[in-house]
C-alpha cells in the first residue's frame, strides 16, 4: 500500500511537469505576446521589456527558467497586473474561489445524491419524474443564464440578495446556485442510473433472497456499490469548482482566480496562463489520488498493491 | 484688561477652529464601478484609460482639463514665450499626500522617469507628441540630460520645446505627466509600479489617496488631507469596485449601490439614450474604419476604393448600434479646435463622400468605370475582423451593402485579438478592420499613423505628397500653418482613401443624479474633485 502511494506520487508529479511542459510550448506557439496592443509598442520599448522579462532568450532556455522557478514555487510576475506575482494572483484568488466551489461541493453531495438514490427507488414514480424533469433542466440550462436570472429576479426586482461581490451571508446563495447547478443535476442523474444498474446485480437478489431487510439490502449492498461512479466524477469535480467558474465569477463580481483562466490567454500572460494551469494540474491529480483512496473504503474488493489493477 | 485680551485670543481661535471644521464639510462616500481592475496604478506606466479615472482622483498635474477648458493644477500660472518655444510653469507651494513638499523637482523625475527606457513605460511613444527637446530621441537612447524639462528652483518648472505646440499645456492634463515621488517608487516591494496599489507604500497629490486595493474586487479611495484644494473636495471617500459584466453593474446600480457606471449593457443604450437624463454620451477622440491593403492588386485602382466607400450606409450602421456613434467621412473625430477655434471635424466637411446612401449611383459608376460594371469580375475578397459581436455586426452590414449596391462579394472571416494585430501588421490580408483613439487635442495623432513608416500604417500607404504635408504640419512654427496643413494631409489622405472610415467613437456613462460637480476632460478621464453626493 505504501509503495503504492509512493508510485502514484511519482507519476503525479511526473503528470504535473509534463502538463507544465505542454502548455509552454503550445502557448508559445499561437501568435502575439504579451505585449501585443492596439498601439504597437515601440521596437526599443519592446526590446527592453523582452529584455526585462527574458522573452529574448531561446525558448528552451525560458523553459528550464521557468520550470526551475517551478520546482521552488516561484511562478513568476504576471504580465498583464504588473508588479504582482502569480502566486500572489492565486493567494488572491483562490478563497474566494474555494469558499463558493466547498458550499457548491457540499450541496451537489448533500442534495444531489440523495435525489439521485430516492429517484431510483421510486422508479417511474411521479418523484422520479419530476427529479428527472429538473436534472435536465438543470443540466441544459448555461450557468451564465441561471446566474443573470438570480441577479435580475431575486437581486434586481426583488432585492432580496446582493447585486454583486461576497459582502454578506446572502451574497453566496446565487454564486452557489449558479455554481452548483450543472453538477448538481449531473451527480443527481449519475447516482440514479448507477443505482438502477446495481439492483439488478445478481448480489442484490441473493441478499433479497437471504431474506434481509430491503433497508439493509439497500444501505449496506446497493448504496455503496452505486456510489463508486460518482466518487469517481465527484474527485475531479472538485479540483474544477475550487479553482473557480470564470462565467460565475463575472456575473457576480466575484473576486476569484476562475477569470485568470480566460482572460491570461487573451492577454498572453504566459506566467499567469502557466501558473493556473499548474495550479489546477495539481489540484485535480491530488483529487484523482483521493479518489482511488475513497475506493478502498467504500468497495472492498477494491484493494492497493500487488494484483490490484 | 489682559484677561479680556486673552478671552479675545481664545475666543478667535475657537472660532477658527470651528471654521476649520466647518469648511471641510465633506461627507458621503461614493460608489463607483471602474470595470476591469486596472493593470496598474502608477501613472508613468499606465496606459488604459480605467487606470487613469483612478489616477486622475490620486493625483494631481500641472494643470486640469474640464471639457476642453484648462484650469490651474499645481501649476498657478503658465507663460509660454514670444517665440512660443519655452513654456514655464510656476507651481503653488503644495504637499504630497505624506505632507512632504511637493516641488518641480517631483515633475522633472516623473517626466524623465516615463522618457527613460529603462523604465519600459509602454506609453513612452506620447512624448514623441510632446515636442519638448530630445524627448522622443532620448526614449530610446536614454540620453536624459538633454531633454527640454528643467526645474530652474524648487517652484518653477521649465519646458523647451522644438516647435510651437498648441496643445501641449492641455496635454500636460493627461494621466501620463503626474509628478512622482522618487521614494515611492524606490521602496523595497514597490517595483513594476507595486507602490502605486499598495497603501503602505503609495504617496500621491491628487484630491484622493488610495487606502485599499484588493486584487480583484474594488479599491477606495479616501478625501487627501494635505492636498492644497481640500476645501473643494466634497467626499469623504470613493468606494470602487472592479465590475465588468455590464448587466450586473447596471442591476447593481438600479438597486442604488452604485452611482457611477462606465458602462451599460449594449441593448439598454437606446432605451437610456431616449429616457435617462442621467446618460451621457461623450464623443471620444477615435475613428473606427476599414484598411485597403494598399499592396494588393484588386486595391491598385483608386475608383474600386472610393466606390466601395460610398457604397455604405454610415448613417444606418450608427443607427443600428445605437450608442450616439457619428459617421466618420475622415480620420479626425469632432472635438478638435483648429487654430480659429473651429472644429476641424466640421471645417473639414465630406470630402466629396456621404454619410448615407445617396451616392450609390456614383459608386456604380465609378466601379463601371474602372472596369468592373454591376462588380461582375470584381475577385471576391475576405474582410478581416478580431472576433467580438459589435465588429461582427458592422462586418455583416458592410458586406450586405457591398453586394446590393455594388454587386461585390465578400466573406467574413474574424480571428482572435493578438491573432488579428500580427496578421493585420504583416499586411496578409485584403480589407480589415481599424481602430484608433487619440491621447491629445491635436489631429495630428491620427493622421500621423498613415505617415510612411508609422508603425501602425497597416493599409502599408505610401504618398509622397501626404507625408510631405504631414512634415510640415509637425514642424510648423505657427499654429495657423500647421492645421493648414493637416487640413491638406486629410483631404489628400480622402482622395486616395487607404482606408474607409466608418464611424468616430463614443463614450457612455451612467451616472446618478445625485452626484453633483463631476467633470470630464475631452480625452476622456473621470474627475471626481468637485463632487458632491445631494441627499
Amino acid at each position: 500500500m505504501k509503495n503504492y502511494f509512493i508510485k502514484r506520487i511519482i507519476y503525479a508529479v511526473f503528470t504535473i511537469l509534463l502538463i507544465a511542459t505542454i502548455t509552454f510550448f503550445l502557448m508559445h506557439s499561437i501568435p502575439g505576446g504579451p505585449f501585443t496592443r492596439e498601439r504597437p509598442v515601440p521596437d526599443e520599448i519592446l526590446k527592453i521589456l523582452n529584455e526585462k522579462y527574458h522573452l529574448d532568450d531561446p525558448l528552451v532556455v525560458q523553459y528550464f527558467d521557468y520550470m526551475k522557478g517551478l520546482v521552488t514555487f516561484d511562478l513568476g510576475p504576471s504580465y498583464s497586473k504588473i508588479g504582482t506575482d502569480v502566486e500572489e494572483l492565486i493567494i488572491a484568488g483562490f478563497p474566494a474561489s474555494a469558499k463558493i466551489g466547498a458550499l457548491a461541493t457540499f450541496m451537489i453531495i448533500i442534495i444531489g445524491i440523495p435525489v439521485g438514490m430516492i429517484s431510483a427507488l421510486k422508479q417511474n414514480r411521479p418523484v422520479d419524474y419530476m427529479v428527472m424533469f429538473f436534472a435536465t433542466l438543470g443540466v441544459t440550462v448555461p450557468s451564465f443564464v441561471i446566474a443573470t436570472l438570480i441577479i435580475y429576479f431575486f437581486a434586481g426586482i426583488l432585492g432580496w440578495l446582493p447585486t454583486f461581490g461576497l459582502n454578506s451571508a446572502l451574497s453566496y446563495i446565487g454564486p452557489v446556485i449558479a455554481l452548483s447547478g450543472y453538477s448538481l443535476s449531473f451527480v443527481a442523474r449519475l447516482t440514479r442510473s448507477s443505482m438502477l444498474e446495481v439492483l439488478r446485480q445478481d448480489y442484490i437478489r441473493t441478499a433479497r433472497a437471504n431474506g434481509l431487510k430491503e433497508r439493509s439490502v439497500i444501505a449496506k449492498h446497493a448504496m455503496k456499490n452505486a456510489l463508486i461512479p460518482v466518487v469517481t466524477y465527484i474527485g475531479p469535480m472538485i479540483a474544477a469548482i475550487l479553482t473557480g467558474s470564470f462565467v460565475v465569477e463575472r456575473i457576480f463580481a466575484i473576486p476569484g482566480m476562475g477569470r485568470y483562466f480566460v482572460e491570461s490567454v487573451t492577454n498572453r500572460d504566459y506566467t499567469t496562463i502557466l501558473g493556473m494551469t499548474v495550479f489546477y494540474a495539481a489540484f485535480y491529480v491530488i483529487m484523482v489520488l483521493l479518489v482511488d483512496v475513497a475506493y478502498a473504503f467504500i468497495d472492498p474488493r477494491i484493494r492497493f498493491g500487488k494484483g490490484s489493477n | 484688561m489682559k484677561r479680556l485680551i486673552s478671552i479675545v485670543v481664545i475666543l478667535c481661535m475657537l472660532t477658527v477652529v470651528v471654521s476649520g471644521c466647518a469648511t471641510d464639510t465633506a461627507e458621503g462616500t461614493l460608489n463607483w464601478n471602474i470595470g476591469a481592475d486596472p493593470k496598474t496604478l502608477d501613472p508613468t506606466l499606465n496606459g488604459a484609460s480605467d487606470g487613469g479615472d483612478v489616477i486622475n482622483q490620486t493625483f494631481e498635474a500641472l494643470v486640469r482639463e474640464q471639457s476642453g477648458v484648462i484650469i490651474p493644477g499645481i501649476a498657478k500660472t503658465w507663460e509660454t514665450s514670444e517665440d512660443g518655444l519655452t513654456v514655464t510653469f510656476n507651481l503653488r507651494k503644495s504637499k504630497w499626500s505624506d505632507g512632504s513638499d511637493l516641488t518641480a523637482h517631483d515633475f522633472e523625475y516623473g517626466f524623465k522617469r516615463g522618457i527613460d527606457p529603462a523604465t519600459a513605460s509602454e506609453y513612452a511613444w506620447i512624448w514623441e507628441y510632446t515636442n519638448i527637446v530630445g524627448a522622443a530621441a532620448a526614449t530610446e537612447s536614454g540620453d536624459l540630460d538633454s531633454v527640454g524639462i528643467t526645474a530652474t528652483d524648487d517652484y518653477t518648472l521649465e519646458i523647451t520645446l522644438i516647435s510651437p505646440t498648441d496643445y501641449f499645456v492641455s496635454l500636460m492634463a493627461f494621466y501620463h505627466f503626474m509628478p512622482i515621488k522618487q521614494s515611492s517608487v524606490e521602496a523595497v516591494d514597490g517595483e513594476d509600479g507595486a507602490w502605486a496599489k499598495d497603501p503602505e507604500l503609495v504617496v500621491s497629490n491628487g484630491p484622493f489617496v488610495l487606502t485599499a486595493y484588493t486584487i480583484g474586487e474594488g479599491l477606495r479611495l479616501e478625501k487627501n488631507q494635505n492636498y492644497w484644494n481640500k476645501k473643494n473636495v466634497g467626499l469623504a471617500a470613493i468606494d470602487a469596485v472592479f465590475i465588468d459584466e455590464a448587466s450586473t453593474a447596471y442591476t447593481a446600480y438600479q438597486a442604488g449601490e452604485l452611482d457611477v457606471l462606465p458602462s451599460v449593457p449594449p441593448a439598454e443604450v437606446p432605451r437610456l439614450i431616449a429616457e435617462d437624463p442621467n446618460f451621457y454620451v461623450f464623443a471620444l477622440l477615435g475613428t473606427y474604419y476599414y484598411n485597403f491593403n494598399m499592396d494588393l492588386e484588386i486595391w491598385s485602382d483608386v475608383r474600386v476604393r472610393k466606390a466601395l466607400t460610398l457604397a455604405i450606409d454610415r448613417d444606418l450602421i450608427c443607427e443600428t448600434l445605437g450608442s450616439g456613434q457619428v459617421p466618420a467621412l475622415g480620420m479626425v473625430p469632432p472635438g478638435m479646435p483648429d487654430s480659429d477655434g473651429n472644429d476641424f471635424f466640421e471645417t473639414g466637411g465630406t470630402y466629396g463622400l456621404a454619410i448615407d446612401d445617396s451616392m450609390v449611383a456614383e459608386a456604380q459608376a465609378l466601379l463601371a468605370e474602372a472596369g468592373y460594371a454591376n462588380g461582375e469580375g470584381f475577385p471576391e475578397f475576405v474582410l478581416l475582423y478580431n472576433t467580438s459581436e459589435g465588429h461582427k455586426m458592422v462586418a455583416e452590414m458592410v458586406q450586405e451593402m457591398f453586394k446590393t449596391n455594388l454587386g461585390i462579394s465578400c466573406t467574413l472571416e474574424n480571428q482572435e485579438w493578438a491573432v488579428f494585430q500580427d496578421t493585420r501588421k504583416e499586411g496578409d490580408y485584403e480589407l480589415a478592420r481599424g481602430g484608433w483613439l487619440t491621447d491629445f487635442l491635436d489631429p495630428s495623432g491620427l493622421l500621423a499613423i498613415f505617415q510612411e513608416g508609422n508603425a501602425y500604417n497597416d493599409p502599408n500607404y505610401m504618398s509622397a505628397d501626404y507625408n510631405a504635408h504631414m512634415v510640415a504640419a509637425q514642424t510648423a512654427t505657427d499654429s495657423a500653418t500647421h492645421f493648414a496643413e493637416l487640413y491638406k494631409a486629410q483631404e489628400i489622405l480622402m482622395t486616395d482613401l487607404p482606408m474607409m472610415p466608418v464611424y468616430h467613437y463614443t463614450d457612455t456613462y451612467l451616472i446618478s443624479e445625485k452626484v453633483i460637480g463631476w467633470e470630464r476632460s475631452m480625452l476622456g478621464s473621470l474627475d471626481f474633485s468637485g463632487v458632491s453626493l445631494a441627499d
